[in-house]
């Protein structure tokens, strides 16, 4: 049972490659036009960001307000290289670096705010990301208000896909390790947690700075797909979108991230022909699926959780 | 040198002193019983032994068989604490309740888990060894409470004395050296605090325990424990064996009021 290989793996790596090759021929058919594209890019960004929250909100119970502040450190770090080095190893060196400066920005963030409980860290972290956007607004080499434009294009489908898959594996694989269910201890009980000898506040702080790691590179994919970046795009408006996915999907559930940014991408596309009253559908989506399924759409089960389910009942006849 | 010594513990919050110079001792093997009237302190020197408080002053030593100098246990965190080898159940059930039983236990493994975060990732192969290793001896903890067949339960679905033995579970995944039980047979009816203490001794003798216990039930604390100390208003105020505690005036008074003199 040890080797990778199982027969769920294999099963699991299919529908992966299946996923990217039908979208891949939809592409190349014409039948996703570029109009299309940029509704797959967003699904495919907000997925990267709403897994990461979800680590850190939905399973370590520490609710934030400031991911786009990581999503922006990454976007500018990332723009910065590969404007520099306009090349395929410059975008990748790109995303590394901007993953990397958002996790040291998020462990240095973390170690003093995350001593913090509920709307007190959700108020300090929202702070956070304001400073951090104010720093880029007056920074000489981020060109201020105006922005960075002409970032070289480099995001395509196959990059997207890449790093979204990576993020659902890894982030999976961490909620299933002992060291992900420490991380939920604190969700369910800190002081609990505490006495069972788990170290809560490093456990905090890993969540976070796992967050911002992801985070970081959702920003890179972000610069160099879109041309164009500027502090305002990373306001306190996209921490809240990213934050309307995860409560959406089910804090605690990873499919549900998923599947919410999805249908939210969808949503907000469909209405698109709709100008004056699209703002107002959108909310409306969101007030009616809080009022039937306050828990979000999965709670704090997955998708595949349906399938053990039935299995089970059909032992049990 | 006893195995856990406590030198005049203080402990006041603002003006109000909690538990005022405490001295007592557990010797390695025994099962010492805590008893005192409602707010005596009981569970405050409980918080200050598990690094939940720190004590304003005094010291608490834990001398290990294998080591040669006692170590100060005042002023360090919960976890450490718990690493030292200190294991605890909470007075109002403080379960991981929206997990399911097998994760409560493994959970308390998790300081002596062997694969680092890289593995943790990646699920390599020492992951999926050590995962084994930890769901076995989860199964065989639970077993010893009956609980092994409801392992993939939510803990807060459990009926109350089940919850109460999966606290007893979850402490001792840890892996620890004294055990400290906070009133573990509250709002359990007689059948089930009799089956309880046979299960507290069968502990103690099975996992080489040492266990300070909290209780308000008479006669489990005569029954079971060796020692007993008496608390009141957060002073210690008698203690010996469980004959000596049950004749002694101080404690009678302390439990049912001074006897009214006739003038």
């Amino acid at each position: 049972m040890t080797s990778v290989l199982t027969k769920k793996n294999l099963l699991i790596l299919g529908c992966i490659l299946l996923t990217f090759v039908l979208v891949q021929v939809l592409m190349s058919v014409g039948f996703i036009t570029s109009f299309h594209e940029i509704t797959l890019a967003t699904i495919c960004i907000n997925i990267i960001l709403a897994v990461s929250l979800n680590l850190v909100t939905g399973f370590t119970g520490q609710f934030s307000l400031g991911h786009a502040g990581f999503m922006s450190i990454g976007a500018y770090v990332c723009a910065l290289i590969v404007m520099r080095f306009d090349s395929v190893a410059g975008f990748l060196v790109g995303i590394l670096a901007a993953a990397l400066a958002a996790t040291i920005v998020g462990i240095l963030i973390g170690i003093p705010t995350l001593r913090l409980k509920g709307d007190y860290l959700a108020i300090a972290t929202l702070g956070m990301a304001e400073i951090i956007r104010v720093v880029f607004l007056n920074l000489e080499i981020t060109n201020g208000a105006a922005g960075l434009s002409g970032i070289p294009r480099y995001t395509n489908w196959f990059w997207m896909y890449l790093f979204v898959v990576l993020t659902i594996v890894l982030i999976n694989n961490f909620i299933r390790s002992s060291h992900g269910r420490a991380c939920i201890s604190i969700r369910e009980d800190e002081i609990a947690a505490e006495s069972m000898g788990i170290n809560t506040t490093k456990f905090k702080v890993m969540a976070f700075a796992i967050g911002s790691f992801f985070a970081g590179i959702a920003g890179a994919l972000y610069a160099s797909y879109f041309y164009f970046i500027k502090p305002n795009t990373f306001g306190f408006l996209k921490s809240i979108d990213i934050l309307v996915i995860v409560v959406l999907g089910g804090m605690g559930s990873i499919t549900g991230s998923i599947i919410a940014a999805v249908l939210l991408a969808l949503v907000s596309t469909f209405l698109q022909s709709f100008t004056a009253v699209r703002m107002i559908f959108y909310a409306l989506v969101l007030v009616i699926i809080m009022i039937f399924r306050p828990q979000g759409l999965l709670g704090t089960k997955e998708i595949t959780d349906l399938f053990k389910f039935r299995r089970k009942n059909e032992r049990i006849e | 040198m006893p195995l856990l010594s406590i030198e005049k513990v203080t402990k006041s919050f603002g003006g109000l002193t909690a538990v005022s110079n405490v001295s007592m001792h557990l010797n390695k093997g025994e099962l010492v019983g805590l008893i005192g009237p409602n707010g005596a302190g009981k569970t405050t020197l409980f918080n200050l032994l598990t690094g939940v408080y720190e004590p304003t002053s005094g010291s608490i030593k834990l001398q290990l068989e294998e080591e040669k100098n006692p170590r100060e246990l005042g002023g360090l965190k919960p976890y450490n604490v718990t690493k030292t080898g200190l294991a605890r159940t909470f007075q109002n059930i403080r379960l991981f309740k929206d997990l399911t039983v097998l994760d409560n236990v493994r959970i308390a493994m998790h300081q002596n888990i062997q694969y680092q975060l890289p593995s943790a990732f990646l699920h390599f192969n020492k992951y999926h060894k050590e995962e084994d290793r930890l769901k076995e001896e989860a199964e065989r903890l639970l077993d010893i409470f009956h609980l092994a067949h409801k392992k993939n339960e939510l803990a807060k679905n459990l009926p109350y004395g089940e919850q109460r033995h999966l606290e007893i579970a979850r402490a001792l995944a840890t892996k620890p050296v004294i055990l400290l039980l906070d009133e573990p047979a509250a709002g359990m009816n007689p059948q089930e605090t009799a089956s309880l203490t046979e299960t507290i001794k069968w502990l103690r003798k099975e996992f080489d325990l040492t266990i300070l216990l909290i209780e308000h039930d008479m006669s489990l604390v005569m029954k079971i424990c060796e020692r007993i100390y008496v608390l009141d208003y957060g002073m210690l105020i008698a203690s010996g064996k469980p004959a000596e505690i049950r004749a002694n005036k101080r404690v009678i008074e302390a439990y049912l009021g001074e006897e009214v003199s006739h003038a």
